[in-house]
C-alpha cells in the first residue's frame, strides 16, 4: 500500500512538473513559498500559527534579556514588529530582532544573554506541563493501591516505563541500573512526549532543535563522567593492556571518545526529527509550489505516510537516545570495564 | 537563530525545564511507581512461590496420607493375622486341655467303677459265704436232726481219729 502510494505521488509530480504552467510560473518565486519550512524548524520570538491573506496570526512571547549593565528586562515580542510589514525589525529599547530572528542590541558589542520565552521554551513549558500532568496522574493509582493491576493513563504508561527499567537501564547499566532508572524515564518520556507534541500542527520543533539536544546530551555525558568509576578512567587515561607507544595514539583517540558519545547523541535526535519536520512540510510545500489539485492530493497522502512514519520515529528516537544513553553510563559504572 | 548553532537561552531554559523535571518526577513520580511495582512485583513472586509450596505441601500430604493408610492397612493386616494365630491357639489349647480333661474324668470314672466292682465283689463275697455257711448249717441240720446219723457222724470222727 505504502509503495503504490509513493509510486503514485512521485509519477504525479513528475508528471506535473513537466507540463503544469502553473508550476513553471511559480519556479520564480519559491523561496517565498517555501520559507515557512525553515521558518517553522528555527525557533522564534512569537509563535506563528498561520497567515490568512495578509493578516498573521501569531502569538507574541515574552523577551527577557539579562544584561550586566542593565539587568533584567522583559519586553513583548509584539514591540519588536513593524506595525508596516508584520515582520520583526523594529527597535526597541536598543534592541531589535533581526532578519535572522535573532535578538540583537542597537549598540555594537554590547554583551547580554537572551533569556526569552522563545516558540521552543514555550513548547518547552508545555512539553513539561503534558508530561508531568500525565505521569503524575498516573503516579496517584500506584499510591493508592499498589497491588492492583494498573488503570487509565498508568497502565498506558506502565509497559513504558517497565521497557525502561527492564529492556533499557537493567541490561545495559547491571546491577546498579536503580539508581540510573529515574533518569532514563524522564529522559525517554520527555523526548518521546516532546517528538509527538512536535508533529501537531502548529506546534514547536522543540526535540528537533539542537539546542535541546545537546543539553540532553551534556547531561547524559555529566551524568557519565561524574558516575564513572575507576575502571574506566583507567581505561580512558591508560587502556590496560596496551602498549606504551600504541597508547600516546590510544589515549587521545579515547578523550575524543569521550565527547564524540554526547556529539553523536546530539545530532543524532536533532537530524532525525528536524529531516521529519522538513519532509513532511517539503510535500506540504509542493503544493503551494505547483498549485495543483492533483499534487495537493498526492502530497497529502504523502503527508499522512510521513506522519505515520514520524510517530515510529518519533518513539524510536526517544528509544534510542535513552537506550544510548544507558549504554554509555554501563560502560561508566561497570565492575569490569572493557569488552572489547 | 540558526539551525545548528544552540542558543544559549534555549540551552539554559531546557536545562532547568529538565532539571525540574526530573527532581519533580523522580521524588514525587519514579519513587513510588518503581516501589509500587517492585512491591507487586514482589507480591506476585510470593504468591507464586506460596502457591507451589502449598501445591508441595498438598502433594507431600496426600503421600502421607496414603502412606498412613498403607501403615494403617498393614496394621489390621497384622492385628487380624495374630487375631487368627491367637484363635487357633486358644482354640488348640481349650481342645487340648479338654480332652485331658476328658481323660482324666474317663481314668477317674474308670477307677471308681473298678473300686465299686471290687467292692461289689467283696460284698458278693461275703454274701455268698454267708448263705454257704446258712446252707451248710441247714443241711447239717437237717442231716444231723435224728439220732443214727449223728451216731454215724460220730463213728466217723471216732474212725479219723482212729486213723491218726
Amino acid at each position: 500500500m505504502a509503495r503504490k502510494i509513493i509510486c503514485l505521488s512521485i509519477l504525479l509530480s513528475v508528471f506535473l512538473m513537466y507540463f503544469s504552467p502553473i508550476a513553471q510560473a511559480a519556479s520564480g518565486d519559491d523561496e517565498d513559498k517555501t520559507g515557512f519550512i525553515m521558518h517553522h524548524i528555527k525557533d522564534s520570538h512569537e509563535w506563528h500559527f498561520a497567515t490568512i491573506g495578509h493578516t498573521h496570526i501569531s502569538l507574541p512571547l515574552p523577551v527577557i534579556i539579562y544584561s550586566s549593565d542593565r539587568g533584567f528586562e522583559i519586553y513583548s515580542s509584539s514591540n519588536f514588529v513593524d506595525p508596516e510589514t508584520h515582520t520583526f525589525g523594529r527597535e526597541h529599547n536598543g534592541y531589535f530582532i533581526d532578519d535572522h530572528d535573532k535578538l540583537r542590541a542597537t549598540e555594537e558589542g554590547r554583551s547580554f544573554v537572551d533569556l526569552s520565552i522563545t516558540k521552543n521554551v514555550a513548547m518547552l513549558f508545555l512539553v513539561l506541563g503534558v508530561t508531568l500532568y500525565l505521569i503524575l496522574t498516573a503516579t496517584k493509582q500506584y499510591k493508592r493501591n499498589p497491588n492492583r493491576a494498573p488503570k487509565g493513563i498508568a497502565s498506558f504508561l506502565e509497559p513504558i516505563i517497565l521497557f525502561v527499567r527492564d529492556e533499557i537501564a537493567l541490561p545495559n547499566i547491571g546491577p546498579k541500573y536503580k539508581k540510573f532508572t529515574p533518569y532514563l524515564l524522564t529522559l525517554f518520556f520527555f523526548i518521546w512526549f516532546g517528538n509527538l507534541l512536535g508533529l501537531l500542527p502548529g506546534a514547536a520543533n522543540l526535540t528537533g532543535n539542537i539546542a535541546v539536544t545537546v543539553t540532553l546530551a551534556m547531561i547524559t555525558f555529566f551524568v557519565t563522567n561524574f558516575n564513572g568509576n575507576k575502571a574506566y578512567w583507567k581505561h580512558v587515561v591508560a587502556t590496560p593492556g596496551v602498549p606504551l607507544p600504541l597508547l600516546l595514539i590510544i589515549v587521545p583517540v579515547e578523550i575524543i571518545g569521550l565527547f564524540t558519545k554526547p556529539f553523536a547523541l546530539t545530532v543524532r535526535l536533532f537530524v532525525a526529527i528536524t529531516a521529519g519536520h522538513i519532509v513532511i512540510l517539503s510535500f506540504i510545500g509542493l503544493i503551494f509550489v505547483f498549485e495543483s489539485y492533483a499534487v495537493g492530493f498526492a502530497s497529502t497522502m504523502m503527508v499522512v505516510f510521513i506522519n505515520l512514519i514520524e510517530l515510529l520515529v518519533a518513539t524510536i528516537q526517544a528509544y534510542v537516545f535513552t537506550l544510548f544513553s544507558a549504554m554509555y553510563i554501563g560502560a561508566a559504572v561497570a565492575d569490569h570495564g572493557h569488552d572489547h | 537563530m540558526d539551525l545548528i548553532s544552540p542558543d544559549l537561552g534555549l540551552i539554559i531554559w531546557q536545562t532547568i525545564g529538565f532539571g525540574i523535571l526530573f527532581l519533580v518526577l523522580a521524588k514525587y513520580a519514579w519513587k513510588p511507581i518503581l516501589s509500587a511495582l517492585e512491591e507487586r512485583e514482589g507480591s506476585i513472586e510470593e504468591a507464586l512461590s506460596t502457591a507451589e509450596k502449598a501445591r508441595a505441601e498438598m502433594a507431600s500430604l496426600v503421600s502421607e496420607n496414603e502412606k498412613l493408610l498403607q501403615e494403617a492397612r498393614i496394621e489390621r493386616d497384622q492385628i487380624l493375622k495374630t487375631a487368627n494365630e491367637n484363635a487357633v491357639k486358644i482354640i488348640d489349647q481349650a481342645k487340648g486341655e479338654a480332652s485331658k480333661e476328658a481323660t482324666r474324668l474317663i481314668e477317674e470314672a474308670k477307677a471308681v467303677i473298678q473300686t465299686e466292682k471290687e467292692a461289689a465283689l467283696t460284698d458278693v463275697k461275703i454274701k455268698v459265704a454267708e448263705l454257704s455257711l446258712l446252707v451248710a448249717e441247714k443241711l447239717l441240720r437237717a442231716q444231723l436232726s435224728n439220732e443214727p446219723s449223728q451216731k454215724a457222724l460220730v463213728e466217723k470222727f471216732v474212725d479219723e481219729i482212729k486213723l491218726n
